[in-house]
């Protein structure tokens, strides 16, 4: 098995842990990169199938390109479709930064989406290597009611063992993709030819090295205009993905703050 | 609309892609420097994004404190504020030769489960120690754990040699010191690197600063660890995940932790025993011209269909018929406790080993290992944060692996209400595989009724054919007790026979050992024929250690109702003066093994029908009370004889 075999393998895992152990999950498909790759392991774990619905938290202001990739493939992977409304800005916590604020929405869109659905679990296609703090999250990561993220006292996790007994009203964000990397994600992506938003690949100098709101998102200054090219790059840069993402930078402690809040 | 196809062209860089990743964990005390040596590989290999440095000195700058390398991986505010690192963290690096994950594990004692669930994920590690404070607490625990966990390259940076002067010294005795706690434990550092991780001496870069040093480099050492493959040579061990039905088949999926597996072979379930052949090995793939696959190795996650329709769950562990894992209700474990509850004797537990999960209770808590001078002790319970040897009790037969067999199948993790609050290693030392002793090797087999009934012959013998079952030590007096009463219910007329220990391993048992599985076999054997004796209306009384309490409880279903277990019961110390065979004796020089009491376990009844207190009472006494109980439970009594004639 090469690296990618393996790191497939595990995600796999995790995804038939999460289905057997929990009732009641959703996937938040946020049409990026990872989520992409997130749906392709649901499917290689099923056979073929997402046997829970997929759900995108939309603040409403994303890329047509993002628009137009969901409706296409959410008819072509036969997706189980869930599109949350999330609210209008002054309906979040004033102290934030504003790029923060601008996040904090999708954070009480997915609180709301919650309450609704009444989902015990939602999977995320986070990575430890995108920011510090994620890098210290669990596989099973539980969460508070409103979903804050108690990370000072995370539950023990090894040998594949992961906690999968909460008391009632435990809410659990499940981690499919924690260990993979940003360049471990293009290069399935390139082995599995899974399909990805066009913004990802430069055009006029320039492309999106994470996609997020069209307002507090920006891209990178890059020629890579394939999927070899962006593989390239990333074995030679030392850019940060986030470094386009303005809301980790408002203050030290910014991005902490909205994940322990409940952000992705 | 843009799908990613038009991006892919065929001309990949094979060199970019599918390069090994190794995963490095890095353990030791607070304030070692765990931090700082992970902040100045990523530096000194020029690994760190853009701006991080920037941002790492603006935040000591806004603290007020000098540069500080901790904080690239400290990622929490309240681990920064503290210096303390909370919780384990990842970060990415390359060399060369290969991609590193850096697993930071915190040190600080009241984060062990953090730094456990670090420690677990890693190929390697790196375990740094003070120069100046040399060998501390946690150095030790975190050596012992590591190897615990099976965690086996492991190698020492000596820390903080700019504080020590550069001093040889200095660090010959910190190596000294803790090579000996290494050796002590089983294991043996690749290497002991004297590093200022600080200054970068021998982190990336040789230093100029210790020239009498002429070992590797921390990286060199990294580069030089070997990443583990996937043991496909090993017997096949698949436990099952779950059972999907999906598009009318019925996929078992699963991890295959060892071995291979390929269509058409014949697999065996354990503990349920069946067995059917692999049909399909099915994956799913977006092409269109894809092939299922015909094997599948360790490390894979897979889906199988089987040629006939049988029921199998979650749980059961599918292996090759001819190299299948041993079956028990009863083994040994080193653990280590994480739990807030301490682990008590008696308590109930759920044990998970991959997917398995069923109740388990603590029999017993042999030993408490103090892991700073490996001192064992004695205890009732076992504290958070302590290692300990115990021995674990499932609710129903399992399938499962000692953990020098195989790593994956032989570790556990046990769960008190809904939290994970321990891990540990399986050991069946002492233990018998209880395949053997249910396994039925005939199926086709049906009882013949017998022409007299189970009532003639009591009402013939006017009494109850039955066992007495005297379990206890050697020379506790059950050979002695159980010859005699044989003589007195004989006069009193009972049709009475005493099975002895020695008198069956001369015929009927001649062929088996003491053995842990060839001791369970003698006792199944004994067990069948006195339920063969009870039927046939004698009253039969066996002298047998019978130290296991799953043997025992199969000799009582093989008696039902008539079965009664007896305690003949001294303590060991009397048993050993009394010594009635010299047995105690050779025990103690070595000169027999798997001697029960010294080198081989005893499980005390739980609940037995009588107890027999020889230290406290004369034999005759003894017999005494063994004679009023048999009147009592065995004799026919007029009013049954009246019902029944």
């Amino acid at each position: 098995m090469n690296r990618l075999d393996q790191l497939e393998s595990r995600s796999i895992y995790i995804f038939r842990e999460a289905f057997n152990r929990i009732d009641r999950l959703a996937m938040l498909w946020s049409l990026g990169k990872d989520s992409n790759v997130m749906i392709w392991l649901a499917r290689k774990a099923f056979f073929g199938h997402v046997p829970f619905p997929v759900m995108h938290v939309d603040t409403g202001r994303k890329f047509p390109e993002m628009y137009e990739f969901r409706d296409q493939y959410t008819k072509e992977w036969g997706l189980d479709l869930l599109r949350e409304e999330c609210p209008p800005i002054e309906e979040t916590d004033p102290d934030l930064p504003p790029a923060a604020r601008s996040a904090a929405r999708k954070t009480e869109g997915l609180r709301r989406a919650l309450q609704v659905h009444g989902f015990n679990a939602l999977f995320a296609g986070i990575r430890r290597d995108e920011q510090a703090t994620r890098a210290k999250e669990r596989v099973f990561s539980p969460r508070g009611e409103g979903g804050q993220w108690f990370f000072k006292d995370q539950p023990p996790e090894f040998w594949d063992q992961y906690k999968t007994d909460f008391p009632p009203g435990t809410h659990i964000r499940i981690h499919p993709l924690l260990h993979w990397t940003e360049t471990d994600i293009w290069e399935y992506t390139r082995r599995e030819m899974i399909p990805t938003i066009s913004l990802y690949f430069a055009r006029d100098g320039k492309r999106y090295r994470s996609l997020g709101d069209k307002d507090i998102t920006f891209p990178v200054a890059s020629n890579a205009a394939t999927l070899n090219d962006i593989i390239a790059e990333l074995n030679t840069t030392t850019v940060a993905e986030r470094s386009g993402r303005a809301m980790d930078h408002e203050a030290e402690d910014a991005f902490e703050r909205l994940r322990a809040d409940g952000y992705m | 609309m843009d799908s990613g196809s038009p991006h892919v062209d065929t001309s990949a860089d094979p060199l970019s892609s599918g390069r090994d990743l190794m995963r490095i964990v890095i353990v030791g005390h607070v304030d070692h420097g765990k931090s700082t040596l992970i902040g100045r590989l990523f530096h000194d290999t020029g690994s760190l994004p853009e701006g991080r440095f920037e941002s790492i000195q603006e935040m000591c700058q806004r603290r007020g404190v000098p540069f500080e390398w901790a904080f690239l991986m400290d990622a929490f505010q309240a681990e920064r504020d503290q210096g303390i690192t909370i919780d384990t963290s990842q970060i990415w690096f390359k060399t060369a030769l290969r991609d590193y994950t850096i697993i930071d594990a915190p040190g600080h004692k009241e984060f062990l489960k953090n730094m456990i669930t670090g420690a677990a994920q890693s190929d390697g590690a790196l375990l740094v120690i003070d120069a100046e404070e040399g060998v501390q607490e946690q150095s030790r625990r975190h050596g012992y754990l590591l190897h615990l966990m099976g965690v086996r390259q492991v190698a020492v940076a000596i820390n903080k040699m700019d504080a020590v002067g550069y001093a040889q010294e200095v660090f010959e005795k910190v190596e000294a010191d803790y090579g000996a706690y290494l050796h002590s434990i089983g294991i043996e550092a690749l290497h002991m690197i004297p590093v200022s991780a600080r200054e970068g001496d021998n982190v990336a870069e040789k230093s100029k600063a210790m020239p009498w040093y002429k070992g590797p480099t921390v990286l060199e050492v990294l580069d030089n660890y070997v990443l583990p493959a996937p043991p496909v040579a090993q017997p096949l061990r698949l436990p099952v995940q779950d059972v999907y039905k999906f598009d009318k088949r019925r996929i078992i999926a699963g991890r295959i932790e060892s071995g291979r597996i390929r269509v058409g072979d014949r697999v065996l379930f354990s503990p349920s025993n069946k067995t059917a052949c692999v049909k399909t090995i099915e994956a799913w793939s977006a092409r269109q011209d894809a092939v299922l696959p015909q094997e599948a190795g360790a490390g894979e996650s897979v889906g199988i269909t089987l040629d006939e329709q049988i029921f199998v769950e979650r749980g059961e562990l599918i292996s090759e018929e001819t190299q299948p894992p041993p079956e028990t209700d009863v083994f040994c474990a080193r653990l280590f406790w994480l739990g807030e509850t301490p682990l008590t004797v008696g308590r109930e537990y759920r044990l998970r080993i991959g997917p398995l999960e069923v109740g388990v209770s603590v029999q017993s808590i042999d030993r408490i290992i103090d892991t700073d001078d490996l001192s064992l002790k004695d205890g009732t319970q076992v504290v958070r944060n302590q290692v300990a040897e115990v021995v674990l009790r499932t609710r129903r037969i399992v399938a499962l692996d000692e953990f020098g067999d195989n790593a994956s199948t032989g570790r556990f993790v046990l769960v008190d209400g809904y939290d994970i609050a321990g891990g540990g290693i399986i050991s069946m030392e002492g233990y018998a595989d209880q395949r053997e002793l249910i396994t039925r090797r005939y199926t086709n087999i049906q009882r013949v009724p017998h022409a007299v009934s189970v009532e003639e012959r009591i009402r013939r013998q006017g009494h109850e054919g039955g066992v007495l079952w005297f379990t206890g030590y050697s020379g506790a007096g059950k050979s002695t007790l159980a010859v005699q009463l044989e003589r007195r219910l004989f006069d009193l007329g009972f049709q009475i026979y005493a099975l002895d220990g020695d008198n069956v391993r001369h015929g009927l048992n001649a062929n088996l050992s003491f053995s842990p599985e060839d001791r369970s076999e003698n006792i199944r054997r004994v067990g069948e024929v006195a339920a063969l004796f009870a039927r046939a209306g004698i009253l039969t009384v066996t002298a047998f250690i019978s130290p296991y309490r799953s043997d025992r409880d199969r000799a009582r279903e093989a008696a039902g109702k008539s079965f009664r277990e007896v305690y003949i019961r001294a303590d060991l110390e009397t048993c050993a003066e009394r010594d009635p065979k010299g047995l105690y004796r050779k025990a103690h020089a070595g000169e027999i093994s798997d001697f029960t009491g010294v080198s081989a376990p005893y499980e005390e009844p739980q609940s037995p029908d009588l107890i027999i207190d020889t230290a406290r009472h004369s034999v005759e006494e003894c017999l005494d009370e063994l004679v009023a109980y048999v009147e009592e439970n065995f004799r026919l009594q007029k009013t049954i004889g009246d019902k029944t004639g």
